[in-house]
């Protein structure tokens, strides 16, 4: 399998207050809270770049060994979610460094302005990937699998050194991967996400596939 | 002939795409092209040739992501030796007629600078030194540091080349499609440092198309006085058939880059997706284009990470990260307490200064760490250039090295002593160097004096091959409360050196007005009239009304204001800080507490901060504290152990909270200091650079009195351990976010346990539990901020 490298670029997704305020931890919202996301999304608007490399692989399976030719994955979660699939997609989104510059620069004057630039980062960053999976699927008129990262159930962190490897996201998106295996800019994702056979559309909600039941970050579900 | 001596006179070409031939003739995805080098020699050697029978004059060695990140030594030593054997063997076989030079190819490291990434600058630095001293052993006649997306890999790469070679070294970025590189820098920031540090071209490569990266080239053009480069992709990729085919081809790329050497990029070749018949058609299509002459642009100029600051308009140029004067200021310093130094520069920025003063000068102060600790901190979150005020040559150094951009230094002088200690680092580092016109004899009273000083200082630079554009002449303003003609002579020396050397200059101003009252209306007025007289900088209070409006004004009256917007922006603020001075004397102690309390619930910072001061009037400090503000957080923290505050609203309060501290403690500055609770100190461990859980439990325990020495993150065990027995800690707090740095937190525990058994542990974090926390021997886990303020009080309490 040699298959191609390809980037895409995003307009800025619109911003999603009920998501951000449950990144950041809060049930309910008054005026002095409302007033602070206001502020934050305000300053951070205009600061994103929202980036996305991609590589379409075959995949094979035997049992929890996923095969993609360029490499294998051991996993029975990322077995069960590929299952039914022949070709998966494996990408690197990012929506760039300016707002860990944000959540640096308040981590030390105002931490709970950092609290909500990182709920931010982490609303935007899900809503790139959303947009991305919905392109994607349009555009090659299949339906996707709910996306998979690394950390995910039993998918170790380290499969994120598989998927730098083929994906030359340095060069593509400005991603790199640091020795901790987590990602800078931070507010960036990789993952797989399968290209169905059957019918099934991808969904947006992440949470269904987890197994943190008590997670305080669960989505309605 | 010499790379240098070709490019003086001659358009040079470079080569075109290497990995996309690579992956045609079998690459496998994940596998290293530099391993190439060695197992299809022919291929690669085939490839060089093929560029050098196109018309290339350089070919770039197949190793851009050669570095020791990725292989051992030995490896590494073997991939370069082919890689330089591989070059030479191409230029031995070409046909061509042709100058033929071969280019070690460094591209970028594959991580991150700290602080946005976890390498360090120094680590950096020395993965690009082997690189470029194996090129040096193996024979290239030139270095090219490509594809940079990053300021500061840029500087590291630039920094070990010059450090560990002598040959030329030119170096391209890659622009996005905003122009400027994936962390923030515009290309005329880049050219301010690169040019700075001595490089022979400099340009950008990869990302887009020529056409594309047009903007970008005429950015370049405009402000570089050397060659530019441009090496551009052929467009961008799309899958046709599972292959890789790219959008633009060879006789449209040839049409763009063409004519963007008819504008004057002297240096060109191909990047992603080009071949040997891309350069082909470029090199036929330009044989006949003459050389366009690098004209000197002579533009003094600053830059950070992000921007370049011009001196073609008044520069301001903050002063208050400076002890001189300020007790609260050297309180933060002994006290190594950087998020007030932040802050201060964070404030300064807001009032609208262009480039930041940053002076950490204390005597029993090591000064070189300090001014490397408050430049690297200060760039983490603040994207103003700096000015590197200091007169330790070895701070000035460390701080230099570090700089990322290309900084103002301040200062040298006409003494032999200091233009031989400062000169050099100037012409290693780059950078904008105020010189003061004072010397061996000392300041001399008169404008002619001063003058023959700033032609000595410049001879002496020359000597060094520093440019006049980078000397900005300081003609020192003087009392005139002690001499009157003082100011006069200031002026006129200004002037002269302006006029008759063509230089620009900067003056402390607020010097002139010492010894007399109501120093910042004489200030304002010496201000305007120095600009008049030609002054380009003014290292100032931005926090001066007379000087903010001075400054507006001068700009509105001088047609450098459009529509005086800038000053109508401005004027209103000035009428806002005019209305908050006015005392509100009506209302009584009782009435300002009661409103704190209900600041600090509410979160209002400035208000709490205000109110503070108002009380201090009457009311003792630590009955603010005791009596308002410490049961204003109980009602906070315990609504958040309710589950009826969120933590943002916990944190707001807590900011509140510290605004009112903040004022007491300057209130107190340099007085006597109130009991704390005992010293907690606190770090994220080695390996973990997710600090904001541990600024967060802070923030808390300062509110409750409890004295917090932070070290940061990504902090060594030894390191914890030793400040705890070096300040007998009663406790310390560790937080980690990930898994992988458990072990470390663990570590960190054990040599706690050995060298301060005195010492309670609390942890914390995201993936911290119960069980985690006993497995490692941790005293407490604390699941929040407010579970570790109450453990830390049962310690106190018991202690």
């Amino acid at each position: 399998m040699n298959s191609v490298i390809l980037s895409k670029n995003y307009i800025e997704p619109p911003f999603c207050e009920r998501e951000i305020l449950r990144y950041a931890g809060c049930k309910s919202v008054d005026a002095e809270l409302s007033a602070l996301l206001k502020l934050c999304i305000k300053e951070a608007n205009g600061k994103f770049d929202y980036k996305v490399c991609y590589r379409e692989f075959h995949i094979s399976l035997d049992g929890d060994v996923c095969d993609f030719g360029a490499f294998r994955l051991k996993s029975e979660k990322l077995a069960a979610n590929l299952s039914h699939c022949k070709r998966v997609i494996i990408f690197a989104a990012t929506v760039g460094v300016e707002i860990d510059r944000l959540i640096a620069k308040y981590g030390r004057l105002s931490p709970s302005k950092a609290l909500m630039f990182q709920a931010i980062g982490a609303e935007r960053i899900e809503a790139l990937c959303d947009t991305f999976c919905d392109d994607i699927s349009s555009e090659m008129n299949v339906a996707l699998k709910p996306r998979f990262s690394p950390g995910y159930g039993d998918l170790p962190l380290d499969s994120q050194n598989a998927i730098f490897s083929v994906l030359d996201c340095g060069k593509r998106i400005g991603l790199s991967l640091n020795d901790s295996l987590l990602m800078s800019p931070s507010k960036s994702v990789t993952a797989f996400a399968g290209i169905s056979d059957i019918e099934e559309k991808h969904t947006t909600n992440k949470c269904g596939a987890c197994n943190q039941k008590d997670c305080a970050f669960r989505g309605a579900l | 002939m010499t790379f240098q001596e070709y490019l003086k006179n001659n358009n040079v070409y470079l080569d075109g795409g290497m990995g996309t031939l690579l992956q045609e003739q079998g690459l496998r995805p994940g596998e290293y092209p530099e391993r190439w080098n060695i197992s299809h020699s022919d291929i690669i050697t085939k490839i060089h040739k093929d560029y050098f029978d196109a018309g290339s004059n350089v070919v770039c060695t197949n190793t851009f992501g050669a570095n020791a990140l990725k292989f051992s030594d030995d490896e590494l030593d073997e991939i370069i030796k082919a890689a330089v054997a591989n070059a030479k063997a191409a230029k031995e076989q070409s046909i061509s007629a042709k100058e033929k030079f071969i280019a070690l190819d460094i591209g970028p490291s594959g991580k991150l600078l700290k602080p946005l990434g976890d390498l360090d600058f120094e680590d950096a630095v020395g993965v690009f030194a082997k690189t470029v001293s194996l090129g040096v052993k193996y024979g290239v006649d030139l270095i090219l540091i490509e594809t940079m997306n990053d300021s500061y890999e840029t500087k590291a790469a630039l920094l070990a080349a010059k450090e560990n070679s002598e040959l030329p070294v030119i170096v391209s970025n890659a622009y996005g499609e905003d122009g400027k590189l994936m962390t923030g820098a515009t290309p005329s920031a880049m050219v301010a440092m690169i040019e700075g540090m001595g490089a022979d071209a400099l340009g950008a490569n990869c990302s887009l198309g020529p056409e594309q990266l047009r903007g970008v080239a005429e950015e370049l053009l405009e402000n570089a006085s050397i060659p530019v480069i441009m090496k551009p992709n052929a467009g961008l990729p799309k899958s046709v058939n599972g292959k890789t085919v790219f959008d633009v081809t060879a006789e449209e790329f040839s049409d763009e880059v063409a004519s963007l050497m008819k504008k004057g990029v002297r240096v060109a070749g191909g990047c992603c997706g080009t071949t040997p018949e891309y350069i082909k058609a470029l090199a036929v299509k330009t044989a006949d284009f003459a050389a366009v002459p690098v004209e000197p642009k002579n533009i003094t100029v600053v830059s950070s990470y992000t921007h370049a600051i011009k001196f073609d308009e008044p520069i301001l140029i903050g002063e208050r990260i400076n002890p001189t004067g300020k007790k609260r200021f050297k309180q933060a310093l002994i006290e190594n307490d950087i998020d007030y130094i932040l802050s201060e520069g964070v404030r300064q920025q807001e009032k609208g200064v262009h480039i930041l003063d940053v002076n950490v000068g204390l005597p029993d102060i090591d000064e070189p760490k300090m001014l490397k600790t408050a430049v690297c901190e200060l760039q983490a979150i603040i994207d103003l250039p700096l000015q590197i005020d200091t007169s330790d040559t070895a701070a000035m150094e460390t701080a230099l090295r570090r700089y990322n951009g290309k900084a103002m230094i301040n200062s040298v002088n006409g003494k032999q002593e200091s233009m031989d200690a400062v000169f050099p680092l100037v012409k290693k580092y780059g950078g904008l160097v105020v010189a003061l016109t004072l010397d061996e004899s000392g300041i001399p009273e008169t404008a002619e004096g001063r003058f023959k000083i700033a032609e000595k200082i410049l001879a002496n630079a020359a000597k060094y091959g520093i440019d006049k554009k980078d000397i900005i002449f300081d003609t020192l303003a003087m009392t005139v409360s002690a001499d009157n003609t003082a100011a006069v002579a200031t002026l006129k020396a200004l002037r002269q050196i302006k006029t008759e050397l063509g230089c620009h200059t900067s003056l402390g101003v607020s010097n002139v007005s010492f010894g007399l009252p109501n120093r910042d209306a004489i200030n304002g007025i010496f201000f305007a009239l120095a600009l008049e007289n030609g002054l380009s900088a003014a290292i100032m209070n931005p926090f001066s009304q007379d000087m903010m409006k001075t400054y507006y004004a001068y700009k509105a009256l001088k047609g450098l204001d459009e529509n005086c917007a800038a000053y109508i922006g401005a004027a209103e603020s000035f009428t806002t800080v005019a209305a908050a001075v006015v005392p509100e004397t009506k209302k009584t102690a009782e009435e300002f507490s009661s409103e704190l309390q209900r600041a600090v619930i509410k979160g209002f910072k400035e208000k709490s901060g205000e109110l503070t001061k108002a009380l201090l009037a009457s009311v003792p400090p630590l009955e603010i504290v005791n009596n308002e503000i410490i049961p204003a957080l109980n009602i906070v923290g315990n609504g958040f152990e309710n589950k009826t505050v969120y933590l943002p609203q916990l944190l707001m309060s807590a900011e509140a909270a510290k605004s009112a501290f903040e004022v007491i403690k300057s209130f107190m500055a340099g007085g006597e200091k109130a009991d704390g609770k005992g010293v907690f100190v606190i770090a994220t461990v080695y390996g973990d650079i997710h600090d904001i859980g541990k600024n967060i439990v802070k923030l808390l325990l300062e509110n409750y009195g409890f004295d917090v020495v932070d070290l940061g993150k990504d902090v060594p065990p030894e390191a914890i351990a030793e400040k705890v027995v070096e300040l007998h800690a009663p406790l310390a707090g560790l937080s980690a976010l990930m898994t992988t740095t458990v072990p470390a937190m663990e570590e960190t525990i054990k040599q706690l346990r050995e060298k301060a058994p005195w010492c309670k542990v609390v942890v914390g974090g995201a993936v911290l539990t119960q069980e985690y926390a006993d497995k490692i021997g941790a005293d407490k886990y604390a699941k929040d901020a407010m579970e570790c303020v109450r453990y830390a009080e049962t310690v106190t309490q018991r202690g």
